[in-house]
């Protein structure tokens, strides 16, 4: 293609062919080879060594939704990476974090989020939630072959949803399988640990700033029992990433306001080294 | 067997010019501005859906008069160049230089291949920059010819009247409503020399905005944003009016 466009200079008959407002088809008739899921693989032997991004945790509140991950990334018993950033806004209204392969997650999240945008161009009008969810479900069926080989993609999606008014989180499988989460989720290595905690954290009646400290207190004690998962490095004042998305769209909280809920944890945890307790009835 | 009368190409030339500029005259004209903050779009519309100005990429805008399907046509093959490019490359390296060098390639082509029928279109493109100095605009006529305007330009049927009304009045540094009420003065000119109202329900206004916190920097403008942006313009105007007295 690019040959072609120089040689004439002329858009190519693909761009001026009226069709499909999506970009991964527009790419997958115009030009295959560069999507990620018509990659040939070649043979290999056991599990590819590369960077794995680890816990991300969501939950819902009345108003919105907040994603978090920490940012720690490890290749086999190694930290590969202290301040990788695995949340990552989709579109005004949502984000999508990611758990697994590093590398291949944050193509896919560029390619999701062109995606979104492409179709919001075009058509001059937004996808519905429902609809970027089923995207990104398509996008991580054609990246089955590689999960396969170790190369797993396993994201966390949340948005608000403006049509229902109120935020969903939707959480996914290898193959692509999509389920929507009520009230709170967790992906990763940690999520065991961070769903525990949430489980016993999250109450309906949840203002944004309590759902901002139940994440990170989630991501806490991920990382107290999975060695994968980074926790607040206050030396290097390295700190979760939290988003939060509502009616008024997606904000990433500062590194000060992160930072603050960061440490006032902490505080609490050189008392209470298991965190908050719980009522037993 | 009839032998076909000769043609010469200038007259083969000049007829297909002609049949492009009365299609692009039997539209509405539209203007785009530069202002303080950024570059603005404006242009008579009575549909709310059929837009005549649309994103392209981050700081990327369109403008189009003449026949729909041909402009919508070209729309959409910009939006996929720019979104390929920025996926294969980096999102910097989409430009409206490189966007508008496309755009004249292809409508020159068209226009000089006797196979196909001209484009009946006229198009602007243009990029908002970190500082008004940064900012560009490209004018591409139909016959693939590329200029690169400052301040004003006016695109349509009616583009040499406003354009000359707008080159008169329009300053660097105009607060956006100001440039907005100077667009919609030069719009509703006549060629007769009266003037026409336009009714904010039929203007279609949209800005690339320098100041936007996103990294996309083009925004629509309608509603209620709009009828405050004109009764502030319409004061200012009328101050100034006064002052002169």
């Amino acid at each position: 293609m690019e040959a072609n466009t120089r040689s004439t200079g002329r858009l190519p008959a693909a761009f001026l062919t009226p069709g499909s407002s999506s970009f991964m088809d527009f790419l997958s008739e115009h030009q295959p080879e560069i999507l990620p899921g018509n990659r040939q693989l070649p043979p290999t032997q056991g599990v590819i060594e590369a960077p794995h991004g680890t816990t991300i945790v969501a939950v819902t509140f009345p108003g919105g939704v907040v994603l978090a991950g920490d940012r720690r990334a490890t290749m086999g018993n190694v930290i590969a990476q202290r301040d990788i950033e695995k949340v990552f806004p989709a579109d005004e209204y949502s984000a999508v974090g990611i758990a697994g392969t590093a590398g291949l997650a944050v193509e896919m999240v560029k390619l999701f989020q062109l995606e979104l945008e492409h179709f919001e161009k075009v058509e001059g009008a937004q996808l519905s939630l429902e609809g970027k969810a089923n995207r990104l479900s398509t996008m991580i069926r054609s990246n089955l072959g590689m999960a396969m080989q170790g190369l797993a993609v396993v994201p966390l999606f949340a948005g608000f949803d403006v049509d229902r008014g109120r935020g969903r989180i939707f959480s996914y499988d290898v193959t692509g399988g999509r389920s929507e989460e009520h009230n709170f989720a967790a992906t990763g290595s940690g999520s065991v640990f961070a769903r525990g905690a949430m489980k016993k954290f999250f109450h309906d009646g949840l203002s944004e700033a309590e759902a901002t400290m139940l994440v990170v207190q989630a991501l806490y004690d991920a990382a107290d029992d999975d060695s994968a998962t980074g926790g607040p490095d206050v030396a290097r004042r390295i700190y979760p990433i939290v988003t939060v998305i509502t009616e008024d769209g997606f904000r990433r909280l500062t590194d000060d306001e992160s930072s603050e809920i960061a440490r006032s944890i902490l505080e609490r945890r050189l008392e209470q080294p298991d965190g908050p307790r719980a009522a037993l009835l | 067997m009839s032998t076909p009368f000769y043609v010469s190409p200038q007259q083969a030339m000049a007829d297909r010019a002609e049949y492009a500029r009365k299609g692009i005259a039997r539209g509405r004209s539209l203007v785009v501005l530069q202002y303080a903050d950024g570059i603005v779009f404006v242009g008579e519309n009575p549909s709310r859906a059929l837009h005549k100005f649309s994103e392209i990429y981050d700081r990327i805008g369109f403008a189009a008069a003449g026949k729909y399907n041909e402009y919508e046509n070209l729309r959409i093959g910009g939006v996929r160049y720019a979104d390929l490019r920025g996926y294969t490359y980096d999102r910097d390296d989409v430009t409206a230089r490189g966007l508008a060098n496309v755009y004249a390639q292809t409508l020159g082509t068209i226009f000089s291949s006797a196979g196909e029928k001209p484009y009946e279109v006229e198009l602007v493109v243009a990029e908002v920059g970190e500082t008004p100095d940064g900012d560009q605009i490209y004018r591409l006529p139909h016959d693939g010819s590329i200029v690169d305007e400052h301040g004003s330009v006016a695109v349509g049927g009616n583009a040499e009247l406003i354009s000359s009304y707008l080159d008169q009045r329009h300053q660097d540094g105009m607060s956006l409503a100001e440039a907005l009420q100077l667009a919609v003065q030069a719009l509703s000119r006549e060629t007769n020399g009266s003037q026409r109202e336009i009714p904010a329900e039929r203007l279609e206004v949209a800005v690339l905005d320098r100041t936007r916190p996103q990294q996309r920097k083009f925004k629509r403008i309608v509603g209620r944003q709009l009828d405050r942006l004109l009764e502030a313009g319409g004061a200012t105007t009328e101050a100034e009016s006064s002052d002169e007295e």
